[in-house]
């Protein structure tokens, strides 16, 4: 769960824990990152676009240069609703996306078109 | 605010009368719940009071707004995922396999709401390679309810709509922004076309491929499903598919279908017409041919 929201990773984190999912949290891209380099890897990774530091498209770029870590799905989640934005987080390598705002049904069918249910 | 045992009698002998579906003990909630906005918008102060204007007004555009009220369901693109995938791998191949190019491949979506399950199977044939040479797809959605008609033919989905079950890729490839909506592009609007109709009457359509009549018959009484699968299977091919919903079922209302696995799914095709009656005949004739001779 990487979002610079506090109250927004809350939200999520809650949803996710009801759909039985295990929750990491980082408040930015860098942060993520280095969490996934000390492991373990998310089967799943739900990033927000803007954010400090690194935010959620470099992240999704720098998660795919990698070797080893092809197999964590990306899902973005965020309030970049225009077309062209999804048309680039997709180029980058984000497997889904998510527009807020959302329902918990959607995080779950979303999470379901991706394979990745707990 | 609840529902009385008055209101809750009336509004589901009328939504039985008019759209054959059966509102059980229980369903005060859904009466509830989908009359609030139509009292509001009335200025009734109560739902029983805005029902009893509905009854004793004879107001039949009043009951019309009940009933349709009563009748919209939930949708989402891809619901269930499966029938969809199945279509997809197995029932395109095979239709372009056993048709001929020029003859159109015939889908019927019988309850189709706001539009989210057509426009689904017009996504899907879009991007099917097997059907990229043009050949002729028709997409024919239906549905009782005139209102969900009217937003169907909009295509235009809000953000909330999207972000249900529809993958992300496809809704780059196939919609626009419209203002805050998304809109379906042309081409995939221009391969569905709607029509209102209702499943619990006689109706005449051409013979269809696929059918997709899901989360409709849970609705309906044990007779009208009946009859409605009855009435759906005169009008498919011999190698046609029907897919029901996931609770859903021909057994032991309509013994012309046989249920066939479908990749992980499930759906059903008409029986052919029982081949015992020629040889009955045949044999008949055999035995007066031979009498004859005799």
């Amino acid at each position: 769960m990487i979002d610079d929201s506090k109250a927004m990773r809350l939200i999520l984190t809650r949803i996710m824990q009801g759909l039985s999912y295990e929750v990491l949290e980082a408040a930015d891209g860098q942060q993520a990152i280095e969490r996934m380099e000390e492991g373990p890897l998310p089967d799943v990774a739900l990033v927000d676009w803007n954010m400090p530091v690194m935010d959620g498209l470099e992240f999704v770029h720098a998660v795919r240069q990698h070797e080893g870590w092809r197999g964590v799905a990306l899902m973005m989640v965020t309030t970049e609703g225009e077309k062209a934005q999804l048309v680039r987080a997709l180029a980058a390598g984000a497997d889904e996306y998510v527009v807020k705002p959302f329902t918990p049904d959607a995080i779950a069918e979303k999470l379901l078109l991706l394979g990745v249910s707990a | 605010m609840s529902v009385d045992a008055g209101t809750f009698a009336y509004v589901s002998g009328l939504v039985r009368a008019e759209a054959a579906i059966v509102l059980g003990v229980g369903k005060e909630y859904l009466v509830e719940s989908r009359l609030l906005p139509l009292m509001r918008e009335g200025g009734f102060g109560d739902i029983a009071s805005f029902v009893v204007a509905a009854r004793t007004r004879q107001d039949d555009v009043l009951r019309h707004k009940i009933v349709e009220a009563m009748t919209t369901n939930e949708t989402s693109f891809f619901r269930d995922r499966e029938p969809f995938k199945a279509f997809t791998d197995i029932v395109i191949p095979e239709l372009t396999r056993i048709l001929p190019e020029w003859s159109p491949i015939r889908i019927w979506s019988a309850a189709c709401s706001t539009g989210q399950e057509p426009f689904s199977l017009a996504m899907a044939v879009a991007d099917h390679p097997l059907l990229a040479s043009g050949r002729p797809v028709d997409v024919l959605a239906t549905d009782i309810n005139e209102e969900v008609l009217q937003k169907a033919r909009t295509a235009r989905f809000s953000q909330l709509e999207v972000n249900r079950g529809l993958p992300a890729p496809m809704l780059v490839r196939h919609f626009e922004r419209a203002d805050t909506d998304w809109q379906i592009v042309k081409p995939v609007r221009d391969l569905v076309s709607f029509r209102p109709l209702n499943l619990a009457q006689p109706f005449d359509l051409p013979a269809m491929d696929v059918v997709f009549l899901r989360n409709v018959l849970i609705y309906f009484d044990a007779e009208t499903k009946a009859s409605v699968l009855r009435r759906v299977r005169r009008l498919m091919q011999p190698h046609g598919y029907l897919f029901l919903g996931g609770s859903e079922t021909t057994l032991g209302l309509d013994d012309g279908f046989a249920r066939i696995q479908v990749g992980s799914t499930s759906a059903y095709r008409p029986l052919s017409p029982p081949t015992h009656a020629s040889n009955v005949l045949t044999s008949a004739n055999v035995l007066s041919r031979l009498g004859a001779n005799q």
